[in-house]
């Protein structure tokens, strides 16, 4: 195991995080405020309470994972992409580094910019409600879960496209929508029975229910189901990137 | 010799269906340097890309000081520095960084002091904070070959390194390669600039479409297939070459002013002394006389028109 290797490629990463650190910061800080000023306070105030929590609060789990699932792959496709567009990707492949340890340098780099990023969402939400998690070892748990799980999703996509284009095109194209449409503004019981048995295909949703039950114990769907596809998830990207792996995709000829 | 590198049968298809290398087989010896001659589009790149690891051979191996570049591509790829013929650099990196970042990558402890000392060889020292971007072309290829150094490899490959550089870089990056040379590193180069080669190379190797055709000491080389050319100055022009001098390879420039006469120097056949007393015999008036060798270049292009 190359070890220097994992930890330079991971701290290369993360310097590009804090090179652009305002950015980085400012941008989730100020996109928080906002939906919490037009959904918390404008309109949240005039929208009943979902299964016994003020909408401002209800937003809280959703909002976190919106901003998680986009960075999470939007760093994690970059981060590989990069070099390959650039054509730095030669050192890589020539160096005594294994597939999976530039994996682990470069997903280990993207989750934690996303669980940096979640943890200032989190407080910049306490900062407009009062934020009381019920379980904070599950929502921890989750969190750190998502992070990766997505990141290497991100990896994936990173590896996938060769253009600009396609880096794009996933997470604009299917992430967004299924986020905003897997329950992260609402809860699914107020859909109407067609569409909530639709919505039950989005993984999204499962991912945003358990998220939400370790802060209010409310979910769409049993927090058991919720873990279980966050780990499907999971296994379904450690297995495309093993075939990746073994094929060399787009990597190596 | 002592190899450090094994190649057997190695050769290369790419998806399209391309077949860049046609079983090359080849020993470089520890601690020479070798320079990989031929067109573009030869295969050089894709031998040195598949010894460096950044290509699957499609069949055939090799090995590098014993050790097997897959099976054991860990000690292999340690011991290669590789400097790539494109500038290819992540713009936003500053040069201290970025050399860390490959030393680093190469599994090897933090030095800053061997670093410092290889940017102030490759007069790069005072650009260290510089962020890539802002620099020339020619200093973006002294970061290459940092980079490319700094894990202390046994075996540099320089991929076309003098491609659109100007005469100081090329200078010190001779004199970089004779030192390192001096510590025992093995050093392979491709061009398609013959000079290069003549200059510095201690074997060469020519290829071209995907086929080593030889390699050989370039001395050697020079002699086996140099060749000589006599060009005699006639005092008066004439219309043709004497009978005389018809058996042998003569030609007649244009004009009728020149006598040329070409000659591999090994051939024992060659006569320079019988052909000029056969040119006074036949009466022509001498005027001046030279001879000409020819260069690897000529060699090279004989070479390679040979082979298509």
């Amino acid at each position: 195991m190359n070890l220097t290797a994992i930890k330079v490629i991971y701290f290369n990463e993360m310097m590009r995080f804090w090179k652009t650190l305002f950015q980085s910061v400012a941008s989730p800080v100020i996109s928080t405020a906002l939906y919490f000023v037009v959904f918390g306070s404008a309109i949240g105030s005039r929208i009943e309470n979902i299964e016994g929590v003020t909408y401002g609060l209800f937003i809280v789990p959703g909002l976190t994972m919106l901003s998680v699932l986009t960075q999470s792959i939007s760093n994690a496709s970059f981060g590989i992409f990069f070099p390959k567009f650039t054509g730095t990707i030669y050192e890589l492949l020539s160096a005594p580094v294994s597939f999976y340890e530039t994996l682990i340098g470069y997903v280990g780099a993207a989750a934690t910019k996303s669980m940096i990023l979640a943890t200032i969402i989190l407080a910049t939400a306490n900062l407009f409600v009062d934020l009381n998690i019920a379980h904070p070892f599950w929502m921890l748990g989750f969190l750190v879960l998502t992070c990766i799980a997505f990141s290497l999703f991100g990896f994936i996509i990173g590896l996938w496209a060769d253009n600009f284009e396609k880096l794009q095109i996933i997470p604009l194209l299917i992430i967004t929508p299924l986020v905003f449409l897997g329950g992260s503004f609402y809860s699914i019981s107020m859909l109407p029975d067609l569409w909530q048995k639709v919505t039950l295909f989005n993984p999204v949703l499962y991912l945003v229910s358990g998220f939400r039950w370790s802060f209010f114990e409310v979910s769409d769907v049993s927090v058991g189901i919720s873990l279980f596809m966050v780990f499907l998830f999971l296994a379904i990207c450690i297995a495309i990137i093993a075939w990746m792996f073994r094929t060399g995709y787009k990597l190596k000829q | 010799m002592d190899s450090i590198i094994s190649i057997k049968g190695l050769s290369k298809t790419y998806n399209s269906g391309f077949q860049a290398l046609k079983t090359v087989d080849l020993e470089i010896n520890r601690g020479e340097i070798l320079a990989l001659l031929g067109p573009n589009g030869a295969g050089k790149t894709t031998l040195i890309s598949t010894i460096c690891g950044i290509i699957s051979p499609s069949s055939g191996t090799v090995s590098v000081d014993g050790f097997d570049i897959i099976k054991d591509f860990r000690k292999t790829r340690a011991m290669i520095g590789l400097v790539p013929q494109e500038l290819t650099l992540g713009a936003f990196d500053t040069v201290w960084s970025t050399v860390r970042f490959s030393r680093g990558l190469f599994g090897s402890k933090r030095d800053d002091a061997y670093l410092e000392q290889l940017l102030k060889d490759l007069s790069l020292f005072d650009k260290k904070d510089s962020e890539i971007r802002a620099l020339s072309g020619g200093m973006k290829r002294r970061v290459l070959i940092a980079k490319a150094l700094s894990h202390q490899p046994k075996v540099l490959f320089l991929d076309e390194p003098t491609a659109g550089v100007d005469v100081e870089l090329r200078k010190d990056m001779w004199k970089i390669v004779n030192k390192l040379r001096n510590q025992g590193v093995t050093i392979i180069l491709t061009t398609h600039y013959i000079e290069e080669a003549e200059e510095i190379a201690e074997r060469v190797g020519v290829i071209s479409n995907g086929e080593l055709l030889l390699v050989e000491k370039k001395d050697e080389l020079m002699q086996s297939l140099g060749k000589k050319q006599l060009l005699i100055d006639l005092k008066e022009p004439v219309k043709e070459i004497p009978s005389s001098l018809e058996e042998y390879n003569i030609e007649l420039n244009e004009d009728g002013t020149q006598i040329s006469y070409t000659y591999v120097v090994k051939d024992e056949t060659a006569d320079v002394s019988e052909i000029l007393n056969k040119i006074t015999n036949s009466g022509l008036l001498l005027k001046d006389l030279k001879v000409e060798q020819s260069s690897l270049e000529d060699i090279f292009v004989d070479l390679v028109k040979e082979e298509s």
